[in-house]
């Protein structure tokens, strides 16, 4: 029987029922009174030097109260980049200034030049209709090759290059790998891109800045899935603003998907304005903004070469990748493509010499940073699509190869610095094999070619890294932060409980699933503890959620902080009932004495913590709340197979995904029924990235994907039901709740096996000639691969 | 401006609205029923359906003064008398059919619509149906799965797990 | 948005009346207009809003004519027009979605003339005339290349009437981002010709595939299509969802399977 409480039960979520009826608390529900409307006066063009901002005509109109420009900004810090990447030759990455609006020149297609604030929304935008941007064109900087290749024109003049920086890992196998290529039998090579994407969360981003004069105190309600690093980030190295003068507050936030961890130049303006109109000043993004001004994801063009030896075991892999960082250093941006992705490549095989090159290159575009996944999926779609494409090579059956280089023995060092704990991918695959019914593929694929179709079927494996992260590690590798995550547990007098912790949920259900690990490990019924998140003023100082941390880091911090609370409480029973407080046991949320029938229920310890009469007052102090930060030893490692099948219509090239498996293991889990939801969702995204979306600049650096008219959404016909299966669980060693994270792996699992099914399908049909087709694999680009 | 009356949940409301005010900020802003979202500006994600004299309509397409006279009913208005959810909302929660909420109310009335005009829909007919609403979070799954629930029908059968 | 004013006739005359307002632009549905006026491409001092004239939404039929009102909705036509013109019904019941379908009008898809809407196609190659406040236009002279209609300043489609075919079919290959018709094809069969109306393909916007319509008039067949050599491709569109060759094939393609659909 599954559970029906606690730890493993799939208790339905308790703020599903505010969501569904419309009391929601979302950043644009948020009304502060005598607050302003912002309107971002944007550049329309990706590169030139700006000469002059007239904002007279502006001024004069209606309703506006102030217009800003980059003059205004002088003085002011810029946005400032979260990691710094050391380079092959041990130099720091380049490191361009990103103001809050635009100074000297304009570097991407919405660039703020200058905003409005005025009474009224419509205001404000009619007002920014008539500020004029002095602009002197430049070329702009598209392509990253060509940016590398040439100084012509320049992102960033005072850099004196377009590349940011030039990143091998692991340098010294540089040479060893080298050989050993030189030196196989086989060689399979595969040039791919790694399509740029929008995350487009369906809440677009909104900033609300409010300021208090009488206690100097400034206030952001933000889209945030991070506040605290908001608050670090803005007030201390752009704002000036001490934390105790500064609240974040990410109330009730409509996806994020990496996009919203990032700090962005509406948050500052929209704080600093707050504090010079002595007003509140409101943002609200349009979607068209959202593509010119959230950061993009991907984005990675890659030449990947596996080595084989005459048993077609791995002997060596070599990977040069071109990472688009846009026109500024976004939060993480060069973290991405480097510890996020090098770490990453050795995948699920024991190929033991392995050399990442990395070269991230500023252009003329939108910033990129994480998205759901980043690096991860683009280290697992260039090793999984390069494995495909080597099975072809050598006729032998793609999953026979990937079983033979498996990864057998944990925990494993990789030749990519890290360390996995646990796994099993021959578990994985072998689920796979019977959730995905292989057996009966043979079948529909006759099915499929009496309708006329192509049917095809791709596999693929993946293992990534998260619960980012040991804060000493990253340390070293460049964060200028720590990965540790926090929570407060505050027993009330009745014995209720509120935990105050540093994740953020933005849809993955934490208000439910943190509960249930409380209510389990005190034995108390789940509704008895609520979760508190998201208010700088009242949740301890945390990281934040991204990297499928939350439930690892976050649930580590709140599991330590039980655990104080526990053994304190323990200390109070003792004293009750008169006993050693080695003898107290806690079971079923009554503390009894081990071996007698002495006991005393958890709400009357709680009680006597806050009216402390007959109380131990000389060894413990009176209440009942503990705060703990857990700092991860190691990354955790989930690792799965996913299966895909499509048919292929050969007239036309449309694609179909008509089933889809996964079988992941994600150590133990809390909550069935959200880990399923969150493999179904990146499912999607995944499939989204290989056959739909695509954000594309032209050659001017114009974006033209910039908005869902042209950049494709996954909508619910393009899905099918998604089988998915996580009974395959090896616990992380190293975490309390021995738990991996869930949020990434559908976005990191599937894009390679829906490329390879589509392959699949052509080679079927005859079409032997295709190797590859590059995501997304629309109805166009597999059509013109099949006329070769 | 111009004066429009318009019953909304049942309530009858008198407004001064501007020419280009869409319905949907005319119910965040004035009526501060926040619950009706914004997802895009170009008439697709659907975060903002509500009905209109019993249709399903995108209220960021429809200005405000259009909506004179008419019955309008939003996700504040659909929950049962006594205020807990009704078949379809319940149908959500039980299947995990939301994540982030935010396209969930637009979800919500589009559901209603569907299961008015066609009472026991399946799979490929529910997932046609949602063409107008995006969701980012739940890849669809457990949406198809919640209406077809709410119809009636035994999703164990239709949805693989 | 510009901010302007709004106007609810309620009859033809009244409507004609406030169009003679300067910039004053009709509204039909708004499912097109209203996201243009969001990006301020358009800056109309007045709108007059269409879709409280009772007398422009309906579909009757008349002998062999199909009369829609021009302020007919698509769900309507999807329902109303299902036992009269099934292919007509069958390309209503798939533009957008169906909230859109519940507002965009036939009056406002025709007075629009975006090359990639549906009912253009239909029109063409069914050759309806499209009926204005003040006159009758043959389709053939009414679609003049992209957003390009024979409208004067002013002019209300008031009714679309459709010669009912045989048999007819629309077939709509979708860019996968707008889901409007990448290439959009309606066929319709007559006694004594064929039509085939192409939409979202052409530089020119929606036109008849005139090679076509002959090879089928002699033999209403897939096979009779396949012959043909596609349309010139370096005419097609090309952007970032297909090239003008690729608009040309899904040409053959969507209208091959329009012939073997039609019902």
């Amino acid at each position: 029987m599954p559970k029906d409480h606690g730890i493993g039960a799939s208790t339905k979520r308790r703020e599903d029922v505010r969501f569904l009826t419309g009391a929601g608390n979302y950043t644009d529900d948020v009304n502060v009174w005598g607050q302003a409307y912002v309107a971002f006066v944007r550049s329309d063009v990706a590169h030139g030097t700006l000469n002059g901002v007239d904002t007279a005509e502006a001024e004069a109109m209606p309703g506006v109260i102030r217009v800003f420009t980059g003059k205004d900004f002088e003085g002011v810090g810029s946005i400032p980049c979260g990691w710094q990447i050391t380079d092959r030759h041990g130099e720091p990455m380049k490191e361009p200034p990103h103001p809050v609006l635009a100074q000297g020149k304009v570097r991407h297609v919405g660039d703020p030049i200058a905003a409005v604030v005025a009474e009224s929304l419509q205001e404000a935008r009619d007002a920014a209709d008539a500020v004029v941007a002095d602009i002197s064109d430049l070329p702009a900087v598209v392509d990253m090759k060509q940016a590398v290749a040439s100084s012509d024109t320049l992102v960033h003049d005072d850099l004196g290059t377009n590349l940011c920086y030039d990143w091998g890992f692991v340098e010294e196998n540089r040479e060893a790998v080298d050989k050993a290529i030189q030196e196989a039998a086989h060689v399979t090579t595969l040039e791919l891109v790694n399509n740029r994407l929008v995350a487009n969360p369906m809440e677009p981003r909104v900033a609300v800045g409010d300021y208090s004069r009488a206690d100097d105190m400034s206030t952001l309600y933000t889209t945030s899935q991070n506040p605290h690093v908001i608050r670090l980030l803005m007030g201390a190295f752009v704002l000036g603003i001490p934390e105790h003068k500064l609240r974040v507050v990410a109330p009730d936030v409509g996806g994020g998907f990496g996009t919203k961890i990032f700090h962005y130049a509406e948050e500052a303006f929209c704080t600093f304005a707050a504090r010079q109109i002595k007003r509140p000043v409101k943002w609200t993004s349009t979607r068209g903004e959202a593509f010119m001004s959230d950061a993009h994801g991907r984005d990675h063009v890659t030449k990947i070469e596996l080595a084989m030896d005459a048993e077609n075991n791995f002997t060596a892999l070599r990977t040069e990748t071109y990472a688009n960082m846009g026109a500024y250093l976004s939060t993480f941006a060069p973290s991405v493509p480097t510890w996020l992705h090098g770490t990453l490549m050795a995948g699920n095989y024991k190929t033991p010499l392995i050399y990442v090159n990395v070269k991230a290159v500023f252009t003329n575009t939108v910033p990129v940073d994480a998205y759901r996944g980043a690096g991860r999926p683009e280290a697992t779609y260039q090793l999984e699509r390069v494995i495909d494409k080597a099975a072809r090579e050598r006729g032998v059956d793609p999953m026979a190869l990937r079983r033979q280089n498996f990864i057998t023995e944990f925990p494993y060092a990789t030749p990519v610095a890290v360390e996995y704990d646990t796994g099993d991918y021959n578990a994985t695959l072998d689920k796979l094999e019977e959730i995905a019914d292989l057996a009966g593929f043979d079948k529909r694929r006759a099915e499929s070619e009496a309708k006329g179709k192509l049917r095809g079927l791709g596999i693929n494996c993946y293992i990534e890294a998260c619960g980012i992260a040991p804060s000493n590690l990253v340390g070293q590798l460049g964060a200028r932060a720590g990965l540790y995550e926090s929570a407060t547990v505050r027993v009330n007098a009745t014995g209720s409980i509120s935990v105050m912790t540093g994740s953020h949920s933005h849809g993955q259900g934490h208000e439910t699933s943190f509960p249930q690990v409380v209510a389990e490990m005190l034995g108390i019924p789940e509704d008895q503890v609520d979760i508190v998140h998201g208010d700088t003023a009242n949740t301890p100082m945390g990281m934040g959620t991204y990297g499928s941390r939350s439930i690892a880091v976050g649930g580590s911090a709140m599991v330590r902080a039980t655990e104080k609370i526990i053994n304190k409480a323990k200390k109070i029973a003792a004293h009750l009932m008169e006993a050693a407080e080695a003898d107290i046991e806690l079971k079923d949320g009554a503390f009894s004495v081990a071996g007698t029938d002495k006991s005393v229920a958890w709400g009357d310890v709680c009680l006597a913590a806050y009216v402390p009469h007959n109380y131990p007052l000389e060894d413990i102090e009176p209440g009942l709340e503990e705060t703990a930060f857990y700092d991860p030893s190691n990354f955790t490692y989930p690792s799965g197979a996913y299966c895909c099948e499509v048919e292929v219509d050969p007239e036309t090239g449309h694609v179909t995904v008509e089933r889809f498996a996964a079988a992941d293991d994600f150590g133990n889990v809390i909550n069935p029924m959200i880990v399923e939801g969150q493999v179904h969702g990146g499912v999607a995204q995944g499939i989204g990235q290989a056959l739909l979306e695509n954000c594309v600049y032209d050659e001017t650096g114009q974006l033209l994907s910039a908005s869902y008219m042209d950049y494709a959404m996954p909508r619910a016909d393009n899905v099918p039901m998604v089988t998915v299966d996580h009974s395959c669980q090896t616990p992380c060693t190293h975490n309390p709740l021995g738990v991996k994270g869930c949020g990434e792996a559908g976005a990191i699992g599937s894009p390679p096996s829906v490329i390879n099914a589509v392959i699949d399908a052509l080679h079927s049909g005859g079409f032997t000639h295709v190797t590859h087709i590059d995501m997304p694999a629309t109805p166009n680009r597999v059509w013109a691969a099949m006329q070769g | 401006m111009t004066e429009v009356t318009m019953t909304v949940n049942g309530k009858s409301v008198r407004r001064a609205v501007r020419g280009n005010e869409l319905l949907v900020e005319f119910l965040r802003e004035q009526l501060r029923l926040t619950g009706t979202h914004v997802g895009c500006d170009t008439s697709q994600c659907g975060a903002c359906c509500v009905h209109v004299n019993g249709e399903l309509v995108k209220a960021c397409s429809m200005f405000a003064a259009e909506a004179e006279g008419a019955e309008v009913t939003t996700i504040e208005g659909v929950a049962n008398a006594d205020g807990s959810l009704n078949v379809i909302q319940q149908a959500f929660q039980d299947h995990h059919g939301l994540q982030c909420g935010f396209c969930t109310p637009g979800m919500v009335m589009s559901a209603a619509s569907l299961l008015k005009e066609n009472p026991k829909p399946t799979e490929a007919e529910v997932r046609h149906w949602l063409q107008g609403n995006i969701c980012r979070c739940t890849g669809y799954h457990n949406i198809v799965k919640a209406i077809m629930a709410a119809s009636g029908q035994d999703v164990a059968t239709v949805a693989a797990e | 948005m510009y901010a302007f004013e709004i106007e609810r006739p309620t009859s033809v005359a009244e409507a004609v009346t406030a169009l003679g307002t300067e910039e004053a632009q009709p509204l039909g549905g708004g499912q097109t207009l209203i996201p243009t006026l969001k990006q301020r491409l358009a800056m109309p001092s007045k709108l007059v809003a269409l879709t409280a004239i009772a007398d422009m939404k309906y579909v009757r039929r008349d002998g062999d004519t199909l009369a829609i009102g021009g302020g007919t909705t698509h769900g309507t036509v999807a329902k109303e027009a299902a036992t009269h013109f099934p292919g007509l019904a069958g390309l209503a019941a798939r533009i957008g979605d169906p909230a859109v379908r519940n507002r965009g009008t036939i009056g406002g898809s025709i007075a629009n003339n975006d090359p990639s809407a549906c009912y253009p196609s239909a029109a063409l190659a069914c050759g309806a005339t499209i009926v204005t406040n003040t006159r009758e236009i043959a389709a053939d002279d009414y679609f003049q290349g992209m957003f390009m209609t024979a409208l004067e300043e002013g002019e209300i489609v008031t009714e679309v009437r459709f010669p009912i075919p045989e048999k007819s079919a629309y077939m709509k290959f979708e860019q996968i981002a707008s889901r409007f018709p990448l290439v959009g094809v309606f066929v319709a069969k007559y006694a004594d010709r064929v039509g085939v109306g192409v939409t979202g393909a052409s530089n020119d916007g929606v036109f008849r595939w005139s090679e076509a319509e002959e090879a089928l008039a002699g033999d209403f067949s897939a096979d009779a299509v396949a012959g043909l050599t596609a349309p010139d491709a370096s005419d097609m569109i090309s952007d970032l969802h297909g090239t003008g060759a690729y608009r040309a094939h899904l040409i053959g393609v969507m209208t091959k399977r329009g012939v073997a659909a039609a019902s």
